[in-house]
């Protein structure tokens, strides 16, 4: 069965963050409290409660201002590091790519949010589980686009076939070049392939994209154990410590008054 | 150009997949995971202009039992072909906001709280204070000068200085005709909205 | 808008300037991407911050808060100079070539004809010379020195690329590439927009600086093509529909005006003498000002009474009832009571300490929103009040979403579009027609058994919308298209309307809309789209007449064909005429004719474009406008330097402000430019996303940005709590220091500007304080829209 993948280009996007709430509308996620954050972007980071976000980059390049804004989710990695971290079985790669995450089978060890190299997986202060982008399965199954990619009103998101979307967005960036633009593809091999492309104007760290991102192992899991356990805890310990944590309601803040729509 | 043409929404009774199954240009097998529940399946869809700028980008609205469940782009609107930005993305919470006003709310003179009331009594209180103010302060004609006699001219000109009205970019085309008609007919001068800020 | 939001990517080369489209009309940015992308269009932003727009702008301009009309002089002057205007547009679709009276004069900042005194110019010698007949005399090689044309000429002679850059700040490089850029438009065939907005309009020159933009399109032959137009992207989702059923104090539906209590006003009769242009489609007034009287009061509305004429209310012509005055008239405890429909002025108004200690003046108050608002709560402690001094009553109506109830709203574009129900309004909320439906029906209980003046116009208003309190808004709309009084049938068009009291219309430019019974076109969803430039006519209904671009006879060019093939809008087809009625031919394309369409080209009046004007072309030159026939450049009420340009600095036909609460700051004290603007994310006053939790989270709190410059000169870090303090007040809020805003150089001196969103307040999830508390009361010399825009302040750390 084919890949699908979604396909970001920054140089369409502006950084109207449709698609930070198109997200949380879809997918019920509450409001995170949030205060002045000296810049354009908020929520500071992905987290369990907001699974895509904008960043917003300031650049002068010799005197000219650029204003750089590029959508941040999961990535579906094919090596996904996360998957390879999870005791818990909880994380899934489809055969469509994505990496999907069982709510009821995550305990909330929080593995798989320090191994992700994009910093893309958070803790949900509602529901106590690791969560992160979907892409949006259901609606996928029901023909219809992630709701992220629907919401852009400047196509700057597109979403299908992993072979289209890579050659879409080799043809932009060739379109780019063109016009003289510094543009490459991101996605295409990083880490066995991802399943976000980025058509970037720029280089991947202007965009708090990590130029050669690495996979975790489990080997990471195995040492935060042999951690614990040096320290005298015993290698079961988080797991309880993180049951008896789940199932408390999470502090309401004011941006939690109104619910998602569950 | 031509947009697609996916049966154009039929108003009653349309139920959400006919309307939605697009044309992504991939297959629709499902995905090999655990697939939550779909929403939207049964609801009923209504559509709607956002109502922030002056787009008029199109919503729809997926309704079960009297509720807003769902809101997203409408695909076949010629202007945003289903997309939206961050405020018509977050329609959905206008119609479920625990902030949105219950019953009216009065404050009287000097007191430092709201207190809750009924519709009839506040419409019957408001109605008095209109006529009140209105018959203390309406002019009915007014002296001006005829530049061809010289002399004085009485010209009827039916109007209160005593009350404003100020509002009306948030309203329908259709109430704001009928504001309009409503406080030109009580002689309001004073009648100025958003487009004048 | 002249053109529609589709239309923005038939254009080469889209000049935002007074607008932050991106930003605050994210839609436009769909279109205008399509324009570059497939046309290789070119976006120019022009704005005194660099903005989410400027970010995707293939050209960006800095520019000072204010300057609009000496940025735009100096194109229109580089335009004139290197001929690179469309001669054969300017030359017939325009006034170019009339000949003005020989009076009529401009020196040192003042155009003939001002009274200083009054501070009002009297438009006499700003006129066209006639010949015996009346007809006015041109001269089409536009060589005669009191031609329009070069007037124009030598009025824009002064504005050359120095001077202009020295007001404007705009480094003088960025500049000329700009002008050559967007001059390139002129070229036939090629087509350029103008986009604005609030920054354009919330200037003691507002209206001129709109009247530069028109100017500079007309020059260019980019009115009336598609691509082109001069495109307000107004702010609300119905501040257009609100503005056509006329909410504001001088019109009556449908851009009528209100009559004043003034002898050419004492009648009907004198009325549509006084009102009714000779010539042009405005000549057909008396029919759309019969037909809303009868709409209004039906049967009551008869020849023998003037069809009811005196029971409108007539204005004071020396009073300004604009939203300044009606704050001022406030605070002088002049209003006893007053409605406030979803508008939030403690907020969204100009000198809000002024406009809050007003409301206090107020015996009472009626509030209708979603939400409570900062208006609604302006008595409350959390406001700054004390409750026990306050003696106004406050009602507060819980109003309905717009999912909660039926009816249309008018996009920018003039698309009236029909909003179904979606569900009922929750808790015990009320439409705004219900509550206008349900009040009306009270107080005309309450003078049932009056006979008195004041009650006549109340008993006989036409009121009939059902007997429930929510009024059946299908028969309202039938109402504002109009019909036959005798026959109830729906008039189809407003060709239609008499002015014998035989048909009603609620509102003319609507007319149309609703043509006969059972087909409410503002419903209709056919998103095809012909020839494929976006019009889309069978989507929803356009007003006039369903027209999709304005002016739309200025796409073809004498004879009636396209200026190039991939601008076809309408044209005159020699082959499609009916041979047995004698036709020659007939206009055909992908609009609806913004013209007379029965003439040929070659007829007279065949190549007249603007029909709504008397001279039926468009005008370089006007006496519509209370500053002069040309925009020239003044500096705000609060500015830092002196007017390069002339000896006058202010508008000289500006109301000059009350100063009770609304002192005027100098610029020894206030050296900064302040100027207030919107985010993607907020909405207007804020209630309506500062409630919204998702909304909320993006900006969380006011902030006011900065550049890195001014903040390294005050000790500001990012982040810092500031104080920003003007002569009317202060607010205390984070600073964004960014990279985005830079210092200019204005007349040699250095010069920093700080940008306020005007979206906080203290209720909501988002707070935080109030912009306005540091705008003045102060207006444009035509519309008394408040200078928002360029103000003074000063900046420091807050301690």
């Amino acid at each position: 069965m084919a890949e699908l993948a979604m396909c970001v280009d920054v140089s369409k996007c502006t950084g109207c963050r449709g698609c930070q709430v198109a997200c949380k509308q879809w997918n019920g996620l509450p409001a995170v409290k949030t205060g002045f954050s000296g810049s354009y972007e908020n929520p500071p980071r992905i987290g369990g409660d907001t699974w895509t976000r904008v960043r917003f980059i300031e650049k002068e390049d010799s005197g000219k201002m650029r204003f750089l804004f590029r959508k941040e989710q999961c990535m579906h990695c094919t090596e996904a590091s996360c998957q390879a971290v999870c005791a818990a079985g909880a994380i899934q790669k489809t055969d469509r790519g994505m990496v999907v995450f069982n709510d009821d089978r995550c305990v909330g060890c929080k593995n798989c949010v320090v191994a992700c190299p994009f910093r893309a997986i958070g803790l949900s202060e509602e529901t106590g589980s690791s969560r992160k982008c979907r892409f949006c399965y259901e609606r996928i199954e029901n023909g219809m686009e992630p709701a992220c990619a629907k919401a852009c009103p400047t196509g700057a998101i597109s979403f299908g076939d992993r072979g289209k979307m890579l050659t879409q967005a080799k043809q932009r960036v060739s379109d780019l070049r063109g016009l003289g633009v510094n543009a490459r593809v991101y996605g295409e091999n990083e880490l066995g392939g991802l399943h976000v492309i980025y058509v970037l104007d720029d280089e991947p760290e202007i965009y708090g994209l990590p130029a050669n991102p690495r996979a975790a192992t489990a080997g990471l899991f195995d040492n935060w154990l042999h951690a614990l356990a040096g320290v005298g805890v015993v290698a079961f310990a988080p797991f309880w410590l993180i049951f008896r944590e789940r199932g408390k309601a999470p502090d309401k803040s004011a941006g939690t008054e109104v619910d998602g729509n569950a | 150009m031509k947009c697609s043409r996916r049966g154009f929404l039929k108003l009653s009774g349309a139920t959400g997949l006919g309307l939605v199954f697009g044309e992504l240009g991939f297959d629709l097998e499902p995905v090999a995971a655990k697939v939550m529940d779909f929403k939207i399946k049964s609801a009923r869809i209504v559509p709607t202009i956002c109502p922030y700028c002056s787009c008029g980008c199109g919503i729809l609205c997926y309704v079960e039992n009297g509720k807003v469940i769902n809101t997203e782009g409408d695909p076949d609107h010629p202007i945003n072909r289903g997309s939206l930005c961050s405020k018509g993305s977050s329609l959905y919470q206008i119609a479920n906001n625990e902030r949105r006003l219950g019953k009216p709310l009065y404050r009287a003179p000097g007191s430092s709280k709201w207190e809750t009331r009924e519709w009839d009594w506040v419409m019957d209180r408001i109605a008095e204070k209109v006529k009140q103010t209105r018959d203390n302060t309406f002019i009915s004609s007014q002296k001006v000068k005829d530049p061809q006699t010289g002399g004085d001219l009485e010209v009827t000109v039916n109007r209160t200085e005593g009350i404003a009205c100020l509002g009306g970019a948030a309203l329908d085309n259709e109430e704001c005709y009928l504001l309009t008609k409503t406080m030109r007919s009580m002689g309001l001068v004073y009648l100025e909205h958003q487009a004048r800020i | 808008m002249t053109n529609h939001y589709i239309d923005l990517k038939n254009t080469d080369c889209a000049l935002i300037i007074g607008s932050n489209a991106a930003e605050n009309h994210p839609m436009s940015f769909k279109w205008l991407t399509k324009a570059r992308e497939e046309r290789g269009a070119r976006i120019i932003s022009v704005d005194p911050r660099f903005t989410r727009t400027s970010a995707k702008a293939d050209i960006y301009a800095p520019i000072r808060s204010g300057t609009d009309i000496a940025f735009i002089g100096g194109m229109i002057n580089y335009i004139l100079r290197n001929r690179m205007f469309n001669e054969a547009y300017v030359r017939k679709y325009t006034n170019a070539a009339f000949i003005i009276d020989d009076r009529y004069d401009f020196k040192d900042g003042i155009f003939s004809g001002y009274d200083s005194k009054s501070r009002k110019y009297s438009s006499d010698t700003w006129k066209y010379k006639t010949d015996s007949a009346g007809q006015p005399l041109k001269d089409e090689t536009l060589q005669h020195p009191r031609t329009v044309f070069q007037l124009l000429k030598k009025h824009y002679s002064r504005y050359d690329i120095d001077t202009v850059c020295r007001i404007t700040g705009t480094p003088k490089g960025v500049y000329m590439e700009i002008a050559d850029t967007y001059a390139a438009t002129g070229a036939r065939g090629k087509a350029g927009t103008i986009l604005y907005a609030m920054g354009a309009t919330q200037h003691t020159v507002g209206s001129q600086n709109i009247r530069s933009y028109a100017m500079l399109q007309l020059l260019l032959g980019n009115i009336g093509v598609p691509g082109g137009g001069i495109n307000a992207l107004r702010g609300e989702a119905n501040v257009q529909g609100s503005t056509d059923m006329a909410l504001l104090f001088h019109l009556i539906p449908g851009y009528l005006n209100l009559p004043s209590a003034a002898p050419q006003y004492a009648t009907l009769a004198s009325y549509l003498e006084t009102e009714t242009p000779k010539t042009g489609y405005w000549s057909n007034k008396p029919k759309f000002m019969v037909s809303l009287l009868k709409a209004f009061w039906g049967p009551n509305a008869t020849k023998d009474n003037e069809f009811a004429y005196q029971y409108l209310p007539k204005i004071d012509p020396q009073v300004n009832y604009s939203h300044i005055s009606v704050f001022e008239a406030l605070y002088e405890e002049k209003i006893k009571g007053m409605f406030c429909f979803g508008q939030n002025p403690v907020v969204g108004g100009p000198n809000a300490n002024k406009e809050a200690k007003a409301l206090g003046n107020l015996e009472w108050l009626v509030c209708v929103d979603l939400w409570e608002t900062e208006t609604s709560t302006f008595w409350t402690e959390k406001a700054g009040a004390r409750p026990a001094d306050i003696k106004t009553e406050v009602f507060l109506l819980p109003a309905a979403s717009s999912v909660e109830k039926e009816g249309t709203v008018s996009n920018s574009g003039r698309w009236i579009q029909w909003r179904w129900k979606a569900i009922e309004p929750v808790n015990d909320a009320k439409s705004d027609g219900w509550i206008i439906n349900s009040l009306f029906k009270r107080v005309k209980k309450l003078y049932e058994n009056e006979s008195s003046p004041a009650a006549a116009p109340i008993k006989h208003l036409l009121w009939d919308y059902g007997d429930s309190d929510e009024p059946d808004i299908d028969k309202v709309a039938r109402e504002i298209n109009g019909y036959n009084v005798f026959t109830g049938k729906q008039v189809p068009g407003f060709a239609k309307l008499s002015d014998d009291g035989s048909t009603c219309s609620g509102n003319w430019v609507f007319c149309g809309m609703y043509p006969e019974a059972g087909k409410n076109l503002s419903q209709r969803r056919d998103n095809t789209d012909e020839g494929g430039l976006g019009n889309c006519l069978n989507w929803s209904y356009s007003w006039p007449a369903n027209r999709r671009i304005l002016y739309n006879r200025c796409s073809a060019d004498y004879e009636g064909r396209p200026w190039s093939d991939d601008s076809k809008l309408i044209w005159w087809d020699p082959a499609k005429g009916d041979i047995l009625k004698g036709e020659k031919g007939k206009w055909v394309g992908l609009d609806v004719p913004d013209f007379n369409a029965v003439l040929a080209p070659a007829e007279p009046g065949g190549t007249n474009p603007f029909i709504m004007l008397p001279e039926t072309v468009g005008g370089l030159f006007t006496t519509k406008m209370k500053e002069g026939p040309f925009p020239e450049h003044y500096e705000p009420w609060e500015s830092p330097v002196n007017n390069s340009l002339s000896g006058v600095q202010l508008n000289p036909v500006v109301k000059v402000p009350k100063t009770a609460m609304n002192e005027q700051g100098s610029p020894d004290r206030f050296p900064i430019i302040g100027t207030t603007y919107r985010v993607s994310e907020h909405w207007q006053a804020g209630q309506m996303t500062r409630n919204l939790p998702w909304l909320a989270e993006l900006f969380p709190d006011m902030f006011v940005e900065m550049s890195e410059s001014l903040a390294k000169a005050r000790g500001i870090k990012n982040g810092d709590k500031v104080v920003i303090s003007c002569a009317r007040g202060e607010i205390t809020t984070y600073a964004l220091v960014t990279k985005r805003f830079k210092p200019l150089l204005i007349n040699g001196k250095q010069v920093e500007e700080v940008g306020l969103p005007w979206h906080f307040g203290y209720q909501g999830i988002a707070t935080g304080e109030i912009a306005n508390k540091l705008t003045p009361h102060i207006g444009d010399g035509n519309t008394m829209i408040p200078e928002y825009k360029a103000f003074l302040v000063d900046v420091r750390r807050a301690v």
